[in-house]
Formats: C-alpha cells, sequence, structure tokens
C-alpha cells in the first residue's frame, strides 16, 4: 500500500515534509513561503545548551514550531500524539496511514539506515513522512526531505528511531497528521507581511544585556571565538568553530544558515503583496548570506590550512561583528518596509 | 549565492540517496532551489569532526590492547556514546556500565548482555569482543 504522495527534495527537513504534506492535500505552497510565513529565521548561540560538550549555535527557530505555526496561520487542523508505548506508536501510525492519511514523524537521526555514517549523529530532532507500508516486507516507504528519492525502513529501526534517547530530548514517538484542511487558503498578502514583522521582532527585540538571541547573538559569537585558542587550545577551538559551520551549513539551511531560503522568501513575499521593496530586502539579505560563506570558508581556512591562505580568529571574528550590525539593521528597516 | 556558485563537491553523500538543496539566484536575479553534492567547507568540518572521533577511538584502542579497559568503552566512543546514553538505549544502569569498562569483567558477561550492547551500537556480538586491527 502506498500513497500518491509527490516526493519532492528540500533543504530542511521540517519545511520540506509539512510542503510535501500540504500539496499532498492539493496546496500548493514552497518551502521558502512555508519557511518565511512562519517566522523561521533566527539566531541564537547559547554557551548553556551543549552539544558534544560545546556551546549550541542556531539559525533558525526551535525545532516543532515551524509546524504549529503554519497549520495555525493556513488554517489546517493538525493532530500531535506522543507515546509510552512503542507498540501502540507503531499500530495508530498505521491505522492513519491506511485511512489515507501521511503521517509525520519526529525521530532521531543516529539510527536512520539510510544515513551516511559520518551523518549519524545523536540528533533527535529530524522530520520524516510515511506513506506506505511495502505488503512483502512489511517496511515502511518514507518521504524524507533529504533524500533525493523515496526510502524505506524496517519496523525495528522506526520503532528506534521514533523513540530516539536523551542527546538534546528524547523522543516519544512523536508523530503528526494532517486531519482537516481549509477549503481554500486564506489571502497570503496580510499573512506575509504579519509574518515579516514577527520575524524582525523575534530578531532585533532582545534587550542588550540579552546576548544569546537575535542579531544580538552574532556579535556574542564573534567576540567569543577570539577567547576559544587562549581558553581551550587550538584544537579545541578547531572543534568548535567547525560545529558553528555544521550548524550553519550542514543540516538542511538551503545554505547560509536559512538566509538564502528568507531570500527567496523575500521575492515571493514581493510578488504576493506587491510590495516591490521587498525584493531589495532580498537582494540585501543575499549579500548578508554572501558573508556567512565567506566567514564559513575562512574558518575551514583556520582548520584546514591550505598554502597561501592564512585567516586568524581575529579576521572571522569581524565578519562576524559585521554580519551583526548588517542583521540588526536589515531586519529594523524591513519592519518599516512591511 | 548564483546558480553557478553552488558547490558540487561529492564526498558524504557519495553512494546515498541523501543531497543538500541549495537556494541561488539565477542569471535574472531570480531565487531557485539547486541540488548540491555538498561543500568541501562542511566536508573539512565534519572530517575535522569525525577525526576527533577516530583519535579518541584510537586512544582507547590502545588502551585496550593494554588491557586497561574492555572494547564496551571503545565500541562507545565509536558511536558517541557517552555512559548516559548507552545507559538510556540498553537499560543498563551507568554504574554496571562502568563496571564492563572493566576487561576482567567484560570477558565474563553472559551472551544476553553482550546482546544488549551489540544492538544498541549496532555491531554483532562477534565484532563487540574482537579487537579491530
Amino acid at each position: 500500500m502506498e500513497l500518491t504522495f509527490d516526493h519532492k527534495p528540500a533543504a530542511h527537513c521540517e519545511n520540506g515534509v509539512i510542503s510535501n504534506m500540504l500539496r499532498f492535500y492539493g496546496f500548493n505552497i514552497s518551502e521558502p513561503m512555508i519557511f518565511g510565513l512562519a517566522s523561521g529565521l533566527f539566531f541564537s548561540h547559547m554557551p548553556f545548551v551543549k552539544m558534544s560538550g560545546m556551546a549550541v549555535t542556531s539559525f533558525r527557530t526551535f525545532p516543532g514550531v515551524l509546524f504549529s505555526r503554519i497549520s495555525k496561520l493556513l488554517g489546517f487542523k493538525i493532530h500531535t500524539k506522543r507515546y509510552l508505548r512503542e507498540e501502540k506508536a507503531i499500530a495508530d501510525m498505521e491505522k492513519i496511514l491506511f485511512s489515507g492519511k501521511p503521517v509525520g514523524c519526529v525521530v532521531g537521526m543516529y539510527y536512520l539506515p539510510y544515513m551516511p555514517m559520518e551523518y549519524r549523529f545523536h540528533f533527535n530532532g529530524h522530520n520524516i513522512c510515511i506513506i506506505g507500508k511495502e505488503e512483502e516486507t512489511g517496511n515502511y516507504i518514507v518521504s524524507d526531505p533529504n533524500a533525493m528519492q523515496k526510502v524505506t525502513i524496517s519496523k525495528r529501526d522506526l520503532i528506534k528511531v521514533r523513540f530516539a534517547k536523551g542527546g538534546t530530548y528524547p523522543l516519544l514517538g512523536q508523530m503528526y497528521w494532517i486531519e482537516k484542511t481549509p477549503k481554500q487558503l486564506p489571502d497570503l498578502a496580510p499573512l506575509i507581511r504579519k509574518a515579516i514583522k514577527k520575524n524582525c521582532w523575534l530578531m532585533t527585540s532582545q534587550p542588550s544585556w540579552l546576548p544569546y538571541f537575535g542579531a544580538n547573538g552574532i556579535p556574542f559569537l564573534g567576540k567569543r571565538i577570539l577567547k576559544w585558542e587562549s581558553e581551550m587550545g587550538a584544537r579545541k577551538a578547531a572543534l568548535n568553530l567547525a560545529q558553528v559551520i555544521r550548524m550553519l551549513e550542514e543540516i538542511g539551511t538551503g545554505g547560509a544558515g536559512f538566509r538564502y531560503m528568507y531570500g527567496a522568501f523575500l521575492q515571493e513575499a514581493a510578488e504576493i503583496t506587491g510590495i516591490q521593496e521587498l525584493n531589495e530586502f532580498s537582494k540585501r539579505i543575499t549579500e548578508i548570506g554572501d558573508m556567512w560563506r565567506d566567514f564559513a570558508y575562512k574558518s575551514a581556512r583556520i582548520f584546514k590550512k591550505r598554502q597561501g591562505e592564512q585567516y586568524s580568529y581575529e579576521e572571522i571574528s569581524a565578519i562576524l561583528m559585521k554580519i551583526g550590525e548588517l542583521e540588526a539593521r536589515f531586519f529594523r528597516e524591513l519592519k518599516e518596509a512591511v | 549565492m548564483k546558480v553557478d556558485e553552488v558547490p558540487q563537491d561529492l564526498k558524504y553523500f557519495e553512494n546515498t540517496v541523501l543531497r543538500d538543496v541549495a537556494y541561488a539566484v539565477d542569471e535574472n536575479g531570480k531565487y531557485t532551489s539547486v541540488i548540491s553534492d555538498g561543500w568541501s567547507v562542511k566536508n573539512d568540518a565534519l572530517e575535522l569532526t569525525m577525526d576527533g572521533i577516530y583519535e579518541e577511538c584510537e586512544e582507547i584502542r590502545q588502551r585496550v590492547l593494554a588491557g586497561e579497559t574492555s572494547l564496551l568503552e571503545y565500541y562507545a566512543a565509536k558511536n558517541i556514546m557517552d555512559v548516559d546514553l548507552l545507559s538510556d538505549y540498553t537499560g543498563i544502569s551507568k554504574r554496571t556500565i562502568r563496571k564492563h569498562f572493566d576487561p576482567k569483567v567484560f570477558s565474563q558477561l553472559d551472551r544476553e548482555t553482550l546482546e544488549k550492547y551489540a544492538d544498541a551500537l549496532r555491531i554483532t556480538v562477534e565484532q563487540l569482543t574482537t579487537i579491530p586491527e
């Protein structure tokens, strides 16, 4: 049994599952539009939250938030469930699947059989969508936005990833599905304006004494990395830097920590709202994205040296200070434009 | 980033179904999504992280050879699991796991316990009890 589900790869898993699911119900909304409507862009650097012993840096809003924001905005009725018993979590999922609805699951990356070894981290916030079951093998057919084609997973592995332990937070078989769709989508223009305003607020509303979140966080990180080498030695400093680069580029950000995705959203937003100025803002965030890539490139040259290319922590720190200033100004001015 | 600047540096995605999706602007300044094989910069970052793990594993392997610790500690490190996480996955208490890091205690373990560990560490019992080259 397999639903007629059009699998399209996406940059990010959560946007991707939502976008694919909505398309299943006949609503075509692009990944950047979902990201923008959900005010998904963010920055945080939290020395008090550790992953593998290193401070967590993030370029987007917290996991799960996108889905609840977007369903509320567009008027979809979503059902979310968590479980204590593994068998029940599978039985319920099958029931919904066989009633003809794709089921989204929040899973751990670690035991996903199709992940390459190097991507098997104990990260419990990946999203996949169950869209069928093979009769012969009993394996489930999966639409994973990070995979180019549909994949399969055995029941045993699915239980393992849905009940992934420890790490940042343990999973309780969390799954979600769309229970009711609206007859038609609401008028997007006012929602887009509201979503942009909200994202501007998320990025700029923090008082200066709260340095971890929003545009404030970028120079905060910039100042911190200056001390890394003297505080923890070259090796540990390099590992910390690599961690920042991985968060910026690796886990489905669409490049430059979601900045390009937001640029794509602003272009679509300009078309729908008729606010031409948003095209200019799209260009500006693209340039900021290019600076993030420059930061990533030069950082990589610090921990993996190449002949003729020498960069210091001072130089990459200076890039972050500049980006912080530009993003703060960008979101202050964007707020005025909508 | 322009469409023709989207990096195509295939390394860790090789022979997998995974790819990146990047957003980039085309010649008319319009954003579009482009499939990417990866970027050398993040491959470097990933390599450094993996090297860190391999170095730690090698150091533990040497201690296994010297009879100072058990293969359980080696495979836990290889799976980036600390005692807390290994305990969560196996249901074996942290204290007991630490005892099993003692090679003498480890060599006496029954099949059932070994299977529990092997299952959590995604290896066979044979691998769990054989020192890798």
